[in-house]
């Protein structure tokens, strides 16, 4: 999977946690929780099914890592590519 | 109708579940309206059978009509019961029509666009459909969206202009080492799969709970001039819904869950409450209100309660701050936690005694699983 199919992922994810928000709010770079609103529970389902998706999981300890869009896509990619 | 929440005046019963001849068990959903708050499912309130339904979907109802006629097996009083209370609906109705004059079309106007009747003088006896449109608030928005949201905020401008005139608020505030709780939370997380991981949110429900077990007192309702104390707690979580508006639904008999359970519901309640299906006993049971607002950065909420309720509990953001243990000055993550409650109920010392427990079991978060 490249990061960018990636990236169609998690925003498709986003959209399916949050269906109110509009596709243009989503930057790569702003941090997905204060830019648009997400609490801690969409921000953890969203994990979630990108890990149903994927089979890699976000540890809390990594959550710096996975902030934003272009980050979070990073992540996924680096760690596919590991497993 | 059941009355779904202080401020509700009518609802659009929109689908029936059952039909006539139909056994029913109690908290079966038997019907879906649509209320300022979304599509709420009713639930009945007993055992039986359906013996006629009263109205027809897509109708207008206002609280306290009958919908349906449900007779108890071997009792047919609660048949005569339930039409005795349609009679006497029908007459209050009447007397309500006699006190305003006003044209159908004028009144239904007045529902859709939150007018007070009250304020305006009939010309000639009658209130007229211009005069209506004249003193509407906002313009009319023609998309659905609008008119849900506009008819959510006159809900809560309602139930807040209530709470502001009725309830004599006292305010307590206290700042909770948040640490240990944190700290705890990412070991017993770090264990887990991700589905089954616990967000600080749920430990500060849970604490809420057991802390209401211990301090009753603040769990309950105002009403008819006294204190009614509720043994169920189900907390009315305050969930903010993007582009506007709050909806503040029970987490019905969290007393009974356990951490994961409590965490488990929350979510559910959150999905549930995003997309509209919420339940009828979860929009008319809350016996408090948690408000967190910490996901925003705030660092203190003082609630307005909702009435009946007796208070309302609001959290504020988790932030490093400077925090003094035993002799030395350290790093710690701190919360602060508030609690707003109405002094016809309690005093100041009974809200500080919640607050202290609070405190406590968030310093010993094991004893919340």
């Amino acid at each position: 999977m490249t990061k960018d199919e990636i990236k169609i992922m998690i925003i498709e994810q986003i959209l399916e946690v949050a269906p109110d928000i509009g596709v243009d709010e989503i930057t790569p770079d702003g941090n997905l929780q204060r830019s648009l609103e997400i609490d801690s529970f969409d921000f953890l389902k969203i994990l979630t099914s990108m890990h149903e998706k994927t089979g890699v999981e976000v540890p809390e300890d990594d959550y710096a890592k996975v902030a934003t869009l272009e980050s979070m896509a990073g992540y996924f990619a680096e760690h596919l590519l590991n497993k | 109708m059941p009355s779904l929440g202080a401020d509700m005046e009518s609802a659009v019963l929109m689908e029936w579940h059952v039909k006539e001849g139909d056994a029913v068990k109690k908290g079966q959903i038997i019907a879906e309206v649509e209320t300022s708050k979304g599509v709420i499912e009713i639930e009945v309130f007993e055992d039986g059978i359906v013996k006629k339904l009263l109205v027809a979907p897509e109708t207008d109802c206002k609280v306290g009509m009958p919908l349906a006629i449900i007779a108890s097996a071997d009792d047919t009083m609660a048949q005569t019961e339930k039409t005795k209370q349609k009679s006497i609906t029908k007459e209050q109705n009447l007397a309500q029509e006699e006190r305003i004059k006003i044209s159908p079309a004028a009144r239904k106007r007045a529902v859709e666009l939150g007018v007070d009747l009250n304020q305006i003088t009939p010309i000639e006896g009658v209130i007229q459909l211009s005069q209506i449109e004249a003193v509407a608030p906002t313009k009319e928005k023609s998309a659905d969206k609008e008119k849900f949201k506009d008819g959510m905020r006159q809900a809560i401008a309602a139930a807040m202009s209530r709470s502001n005139a009725e309830i004599p608020h006292y305010y307590l505030a206290t700042s909770i080492n948040m640490t240990p709780a944190l700290e705890y939370l990412k070991e017993l997380n770090r264990e887990r799969n991700i589905n089954e991981r616990i967000l600080p949110v749920a430990l500060l429900v849970r604490a809420v709970v057991l802390s209401l077990k211990e301090v009753p007192q603040l769990n309950g309702f105002w009403q008819d001039s006294e204190m009614q104390l509720s043994k169920e707690i189900h907390p009315g979580i305050a969930i903010a819904l993007r582009g506007g508006g709050l909806i503040t639904p029970a987490l019905v008999d969290a007393q009974e869950m356990s951490l994961d359970d409590t965490m488990h519901s929350l979510s559910e309640l959150i999905t549930r409450t995003r997309t509209g299906k919420l339940r009828s006993s979860e929009m008319t049971q809350q016996t408090i209100t948690i408000t967190n607002l910490g996901d925003l950065g705030v660092e203190s909420v003082y609630g307005v309660i909702y009435p009946p309720q007796l208070a309302i509990v609001g959290f504020g953001a988790i932030m490093n701050k400077p925090w003094a243990e035993k002799d030395a000055l350290c790093v710690r993550k701190v919360m602060s936690a508030t609690l707003a409650g109405d002094h016809r109920a309690t005093d100041g010392r009974i809200g500080a005694l919640f607050l202290d427990k609070l405190n406590r079991y968030l310093q010993k978060p094991e004893e919340l699983l």
